[in-house]
């Protein structure tokens, strides 16, 4: 029970997130229902890499060579992360150019008559 | 926006240099330690970032424009695709770690537990352009947006 | 080893090099020049084109090309695959040659057409690093380096159709696009782990051996699904289509262009998916994969041309024709494969060709609609670029001051709706031939959805070109000559594609499709020792 912990995490965050993207209204609100949503993908891809007792992928020259996680979806990971941010601030750049536009940042505001 | 109080400003003062110099620690060792560019550079971004936030947005605007952080961002840049272009050529493969194992900049072997900061090839130099570019690309969004809010509060 | 041979095989590596750097150097050089760097954006790409053409003279003569990242060793230890590998297959080259046609001519465009904006050196940049997404899309072995070139693709691209930022509806667009793209990147994300997780490997053909060895279980079930609803939202599918009009109705014309080619990269990505990765055990049950993609091809083909006959904006309505060819694309390789899944050796070989003419019939309709909806959307820019107007109740008797542009609007028109002799023809053809074999209806609603593009196309023509000379408009002229160039050269490799479809076909199209249905080349280095 005690190993599932992380992938119930998961599955909360991703709920949660999907949960605020559809049901709030405030577009900021929903902007931080991405990063919860990409958070739990980040916290999926990190609990793949570890083992049981396991310590930190670095070789320090001890002799009893003990059991290491594995680096790779370390690194996934953190690309993972990076690309977050990058989305992050272009949606936030965004709202502020709406924001600019219409003096609001509630979502029916966008839309509006198509002509 | 307007800067804080004189204790905040004191304060950011004395920790601006202690966060630069712990990022760069990040940014130096990250073939040894956890770390690398992104991390070392976003903790120096995040310090100036409080230098913005404690002496106000006008004051970081008079000492540093915008089109200079995108000039040392595109240096970053380039620095990262002319080190896996020199790799095509020197070494045979696009981003080729033509570094290691020679006698030059970061070339020795790291030994089991000996490894000094010597060693890498050329990952060092590469966390170092990454830095740079993360360092300079993260501090001119917040800037940017700061101006930005900034403009519709007056 | 002479220059040639030196430069093809690093060929793969310089494709997405070559626009990445030009894309981190396009700053430096709008300091001292506004003129070289628009020339400097158009030399990239011409000599990225020309390592595409130079790969594609390789693949289609001596079969798939690898490359790997970072060293000349060996990729496979211990059966293990430790580095990134860029596989070039007939499949991949034929999209990037899509790719990168669209690429010169959206830069040639460009050239003209956002001379009067503020901001060029941004939009430059963004230009090459959306290029460079595309292309490292369609070329790439490893799934999680598809997922970063997916995500560097549709971070440009959601700041270029937002890039007009005087306008609300452009950045309403841009902001619409990003979220839906975001949250499609997401699950995919979510998919790859769940394999890497099951088979501890990233690579696109190890993971195609590992799926065959241990069978079809319930986590590869959930990754498939999850990784098909997410590539069909991104290409554009019905129900998920929604962002496709805003985005390609509010973005200046050349990125429209490109962001065909963007949407075509998701599908191809949906393609080699289920064909390549899965192509070992999707056998099973891929009467209800094929059948879903039939369906949903029929769902799009309908809802893209009827909500086009009410648009009263002439980008919009071609972004709503843009959906409905999509929908041809994905029925003719739901067909595809339906037809060979149903092929048990109780039925003749008769119905079995009709699954390759299928398939060729989809794949040959992805250049045609490109080249296709390219040129009407290049139409619709010229004509925002003469009169700064978009609404079709406002244009009128535009065909006296703009002959070519109206040429070359017939052109578009006749392409699309599938007429001889233009390409659209040939492609259509196939494609009606072989969905009748599975049931009449779909070929009936096909044909139907290409009469009603073209009544609609017709009354756009009535409305903008033909009709009396409006007193607004006595001063509007002809376009420059470079938009007039990047228009010839779409609708002269339409006329070409057109007069000549057999060449084509047999040449490009034909090992694509045999190359999407039999993984065997794609796996063909691994399991020969590398």
């Amino acid at each position: 029970m005690i190993a599932n912990i992380p992938y119930l995490a998961v599955a909360g965050l991703i709920i949660i997130g999907l949960y605020t993207l559809l049901f709030k209204k405030n577009l900021i609100k929903m902007v931080i229902g991405i990063t919860i949503l990409e958070s739990g993908v980040n916290l999926f891809l990190i609990t793949l890499g570890y083992r049981m007792g396991s310590v930190a992928p670095i070789f320090t020259g001890n002799a009893d060579n003990p059991v290491m996680s594995y680096p790779v979806p370390q690194a996934l990971t953190l690309t993972s992360i990076v690309i977050g941010v990058a989305v992050l601030a272009l949606m936030l750049t965004l709202v502020i150019h709406i924001y600019r536009h219409h003096g609001s940042l509630h979502v029916s505001k966008l839309g509006g008559d198509d002509q | 926006m307007k800067g804080m109080s004189s204790i905040v400003k004191t304060i950011a003062n004395i920790s601006f240099p202690i966060i630069t110099i712990y990022g760069l620690y990040i940014i130096a060792h990250g073939h040894l330690t956890p770390g690398g560019g992104f991390q070392g550079g976003a903790i120096v971004a995040s310090g100036l970032a409080l230098l913005a936030v404690a002496h106000g947005t006008s004051w970081v605007e008079s000492k540093v424009k915008e089109h200079d952080l995108s000039m040392l961002e595109s240096l970053g840049a380039l620095g990262f695709i002319g080190l896996a272009f020199l790799g095509l050529i020197m070494g045979g493969a696009f981003f080729s770690n033509f570094l290691a194992d020679t006698s030059m900049l970061f070339g020795a072997i790291p030994v089991d537990g000996a490894a000094n900061i010597n060693t890498g090839g050329t990952l060092p130099l590469m966390n170092f352009a990454v830095g740079l570019k993360v360092i300079a690309g993260l501090f001119a969004i917040v800037l940017v947006m700061a101006i930005a809010t900034n403009k519709e509060e007056d | 080893m002479n220059i040639v041979d030196m430069l093809l095989t690093h060929a793969p590596a310089l494709t997405i090099a070559i626009p990445l750097l030009g894309a981190f150097l396009t700053p430096l050089i709008s300091r001292v020049s506004e003129k070289g760097r628009n020339i400097f954006a158009i030399i990239t790409v011409g000599i990225t084109a020309l390592f595409v053409f130079l790969m594609a003279s390789e693949v289609l003569s001596n079969g798939p090309m690898t490359y790997v990242f970072g060293s000349t060793a060996a990729t496979v230890q211990q059966s293990t695959v430790i580095r990134i590998l860029f596989e070039v297959d007939a499949l991949s080259i034929f999209m990037a040659i899509i790719g990168i046609i669209l690429s010169f001519v959206a830069v040639v465009y460009s050239y003209a057409f956002m001379e009067k904006n503020t901001g060029l050196d941004k939009y430059y940049t963004l230009l090459l690093l959306m290029t460079t997404g595309m292309l490292g899309m369609m070329l790439t072995g490893d799934m999680f380096n598809f997922f970063v070139f997916l995500e560097i693709t549709s971070i440009a691209s959601a700041a270029l159709v937002a890039f007009w930022t005087n306008k609300a509806k452009a950045v309403e667009a841009g902001f619409k696009y990003i979220v839906i793209s975001t949250i499609g990147a997401l699950f995919v994300l979510f998919a790859i782990a769940l394999l890497y997780g099951q088979y501890d490997a990233l690579n696109m053909a190890k993971i195609a051996q590992s799926l065959g060895i241990s069978g079809f279980t319930f986590i590869d079930k959930i990754a498939l699904v999850l990784l098909i609803a997410a590539l069909a939202m991104k290409g554009g599918l019905a129900p998920m289509h929604m962002w496709l009009p805003d985005a390609y109705g509010r973005a200046p014309a050349s990125i429209s262009l490109l962001l065909v080619g963007a949407t075509q990269a998701s599908l191809y990505g949906l393609f080699r998916i289920v064909f390549t990765v899965y192509g070992d055990v999707i056998s099973l049950p891929s009467i209800s994969i094929g059948w879903i993609l039939v369906l949903l091809g029929l769902i799009t083909m309908l809802i893209g041309v009827i909500m086009a006959i009410i648009q009263t904006d002439f980008k919009r309505l071609i972004g709503y024709g843009a959906v409905a060819e999509l929908g041809y694309m994905a029925l003719a390789v739901g067909t595809g494969l339906t037809i060979v899944a149903n092929a048990d050796p109780n039925i003749t070989l008769e119905t079995a060709p009709f699954a390759m003419k299928a398939i060729t019939g989809g794949l040959f309709h992805v250049i045609n609609d490109a080249l296709d909806i390219g040129l009407l959307f290049l139409v619709a820019g010229a004509v925002y670029y003469a009169t700064k107007e978009t609404s079709l109740n406002k244009l009128g008797g535009l065909a006296r001051n703009m002959k070519y542009t109206t040429i070359f609007f017939i052109i578009g028109l006749l392409a699309v709706s599938g007429l001889p002799p233009f390409n659209g023809f040939a492609s259509k053809l196939l494609i009606y031939e072989s969905t009748y074999q599975l049931n009449p209806i779909l070929s009936i609603v096909a044909i139907l959805s290409s009469i009603l593009l073209l009544a609609i196309f017709v009354k756009v023509l009535h409305s903008v070109f033909l009709g009396p000379a409006l007193p607004k408009y006595e001063t509007v002229r002809e376009v420059p000559k470079s938009m007039l160039l990047a228009m010839a050269v779409i609708a002269g490799i339409i006329i070409v594609f057109g007069l000549f479809p057999q060449v084509i076909v047999t040449n490009l199209v034909e090992p694509a499709a045999n190359a999407l249905v039999n993984n065997s080349g794609y796996l063909q280095w691994l399991t020969g020792g590398f």
